[in-house]
């Protein structure tokens, strides 16, 4: 009987630590059959099946090559991400550069291995080693697409394009001979920081910022000044797409940090607007697809992160969210996006843009992002 | 007596059921308690509980440096409710939420009045429906609209062009604490938006209260020779106010706890809403989010302590 229990008990426990073994997730050494589903955390219009236009659709080949049955969770802010990944329940979320370090330092998501991706070869060489989602060497993760924070401005004011960020941080008259007071819009976001600390980097080079992420105290404190006296210049803290496209049709709003979703979406309107890079560059956002500690499904969420790096996928998505792909040769390979799709959405950009990354205080050398966040918050309220 | 009557064969079978309903009879108090249980056990562990346990959390530790929270106890996260920049928010905040209470009883009393004494039938059903029909249209579409309303190319500020009244309108827009760089980034924009969205909270309560005025009150004041603004100010509204202040609390608590108005229309600046919203969901500082969720809680227990003593809840 005794010996019975003992054989029974010591079947348990290796049953336990070989699931334990598998709970601390060593990336995964193969790609074995898929489970048959792929639970994933997408932005709206990231991961499309053609249910809003039929051209648009790169889940239904995967479905029926894997046989992995495809659900997607969409969340509107990072921080809903962030909240359903430490629910969990998901496999794949496709994480902006504020969310992804949030994610990895929270344990959150697991390192890959890309050897077990073919398409890993695809991706712009550029971004393989970003450091908005490769920690310690180890990737977390395929990047997806990228965008810049572009200075939307409006033709009508400005003939020629601005040269540079301060016509929204620096109190001055406009080029048709207003002040800018009340018709520049500055982002609603503590991330808007570093837009203020790049334009810094230049306009003030004695402060010596490297990278607009990772500022130690005396240059933060330079650029809440700068963001304090921008305050009284702002029209609206702008956080919501539509919100800032009718304050720039209906509002006179004349300049302001904005998106390629905005700028397509009111030049389509015939809206007297452009877009530019200053001279300061800008800052910009790369999202990755990163796999959850606890994955259910770690084989689907493989093949889907290869699929994804296709370069008709990559161009397909670029050309319905007006983003950029990750990986080059999707700018000649779908028919969505055009031949001179990247171009219009800004591919030449890249080596002048500052992307996204939580900041972090790396031992108490730089400003950590919950200050961040407070800061803004009492300067958007004009402290 | 009767029990020396009852023919033994009649006698009750003893059974447990028999047995039970006697015992909830004999012990009412135990009837009563089965009945309320349930909903008590609802009220104190799902709702008091968790409120208990959310503003528990304030006294947690969130460490700036990893961004965790840790169950050690302090009292940082109330203490820094009085910095200024998190006093502005509660202040800005609750000069708002008095603001549009006062601005939605001096609104909504006439209508009531009017509504309450001089309709009957098919007008006051008419006016019933006129008053409650904003809110059968969803909060979020009617508060957008606004946006659109008060932009420089909207309906409003036409109406301001055609009377030329632009002069007046740049005026108020430059007054500190009222204006803004234009009408729907400015207080003003906002306090309007408010006092439309809330305005049938007030006109209702009131109307209920001037409804129970007998009207024999009125023909005394007359009659004893009171002028009707005599009537009015000795008579009428120091009968209402319980009216008011009911609908009061509506206006007040509803503004107090809003988050989406103050982020579509008015000038930067959160809300205590937007604060918590933001502080949980930006940064996951908790304790700091459980923190500001005691403010509307204190202000609100503060103002259902004053709006007692005005009668509000004398005819509940």
């Amino acid at each position: 009987m005794s010996v019975h229990k003992n054989a029974l008990l010591s079947a348990l426990s290796t049953a336990l630590l070989a699931s334990a073994a598998v709970q601390a997730a060593e990336p995964l050494k193969a790609v074995g059959a898929g489970e048959g589903q792929l639970d994933i955390v997408a932005w709206p219009g990231y991961i499309e099946r053609g249910e809003s236009d039929k051209a648009y659709d790169w889940v239904t080949g995967f479905e029926k090559e894997t046989g992995c049955k495809v659900s997607v969770k969409t969340a509107a802010t990072s921080d809903e991400m962030v909240s359903l990944m430490a629910k969990g329940g998901y496999d794949l979320v496709t994480a902006s550069g504020d969310a992804s370090l949030r994610l990895i330092a929270g344990k959150r998501v697991q390192p890959i291995n890309t050897a077990l991706i073919p398409n890993w070869k695809n991706v712009d060489p550029r971004m393989q080693n970003g450091d908005w989602f490769v920690v310690n060497k180890q990737t977390y993760g395929t990047p997806y697409q990228w965008g810049p924070n572009v200075l939307l401005y409006n033709t009508n004011v400005f003939k020629e394009a601005p040269t540079s960020w301060n016509v929204v941080f620096e109190p001055q008259n406009l080029p048709d001979g207003k002040p800018n007071k009340g018709r520049v819009q500055a982002y609603d976001g503590p991330i808007y920081i570093a837009d203020a600390a790049l334009y810094l980097k230049s306009a003030k080079p004695e402060l010596g910022i490297q990278n607009p992420y990772e500022l130690n105290e005396a240059q933060y404190k330079a650029v809440l000044d700068l963001l304090r006296q921008q305050q009284p210049l702002i029209h609206r803290y702008w956080h919501d797409a539509t919100v800032q496209m009718s304050d720039v049709k209906n509002e006179g709003v004349a300049a302001s940090s904005s998106w390629g979703y905005m700028v397509n979406g009111l030049k389509a309107d015939n809206q007297p607007v452009a877009s530019t890079v200053p001279k300061e560059g800008a800052t910009g956002w790369a999202d990755t697809t990163m796999l959850h500690t606890d994955a259910k499904h770690p084989n689907c969420a493989y093949k889907w992160m290869d699929w994804s790096l296709q370069p008709k996928v990559q161009g397909d998505v670029a050309a319905w969210f007006g983003s950029l792909p990750a990986v080059p040769a999707a700018c000649t390979g779908s028919e969505l996006l055009g031949a001179e799709g990247c171009k219009t959405n800004g591919y030449d950009l890249f080596e002048k843009i500052a992307f996204w990354k939580t900041p972090q205080a790396e031992g108490g050398k730089f400003v950590p992002y919950s200050r961040w966040t407070q800061d803004y918050i009492a300067i958007m309220g004009g402290r | 007596m009767s029990l020396a009557l009852e023919k033994p064969g009649l006698r009750p079978v003893n059974s447990p059921l028999r047995r039970f309903s006697n015992l909830l009879y004999r012990r009412p108090n135990l009837y009563l308690l089965m009945l309320l249980i349930p909903p008590l056990i609802w009220f104190g562990a799902i709702y008091l509980g968790s409120l208990l346990n959310l503003l528990w959390q304030g006294f947690y530790t969130f460490d700036d440096f990893t961004m965790a929270v840790t169950p050690d106890l302090t009292l940082a996260n109330f203490a820094a409710l009085f910095n200024p920049a998190n006093f502005d928010i509660i202040l800005r905040t609750l000069g708002m939420a008095i603001a549009v209470s006062i601005a939605s009883a001096a609104l909504a009393f006439p209508i009531a009045y009017y509504m309450a004494r001089y309709t009957t039938g098919k007008t006051k059903a008419f006016f019933y429906i006129a008053v409650m029909m904003p809110m059968w249209a969803s909060y979020i579409v009617k508060a957008y609209a606004w946006t659109l309303l008060l932009a420089k190319g909207g309906v409003a500020q036409w109406f301001v062009q055609q009377l030329s009244l632009e002069p007046v309108l740049h005026f108020i827009l430059t007054i500190p604490g009222v204006g803004g760089s234009t009408l729907s980034t400015s207080h003003l924009g906002r306090f309007l938006v408010f006092v439309y969205i809330w305005l049938p909270f007030m006109i209702l309560p009131i109307q209920a209260s001037l409804e129970r005025l007998p009207p024999s009150l009125l023909q005394a004041s007359a009659d004893l020779g009171a002028k009707p603004r005599q009537t009015f100010m000795q008579v009428i509204l120091p009968l209402s106010v319980p009216g008011i202040a009911a609908g009061s609390i509506f206006t007040f608590s509803l503004t107090l706890g809003d988050f989406i108005v103050p982020q579509l229309v008015g000038p930067p600046g959160y809300f205590i809403g937007g604060m918590v919203y933001a502080q949980q969901g930006a940064i996951g500082n908790m304790p700091m989010a459980a923190a500001f969720t005691l403010v509307p809680i204190v202000l609100i227990a503060v103002y259902l302590s004053i709006v007692k003593r005005l009668g509000a809840f004398d005819a509940l």
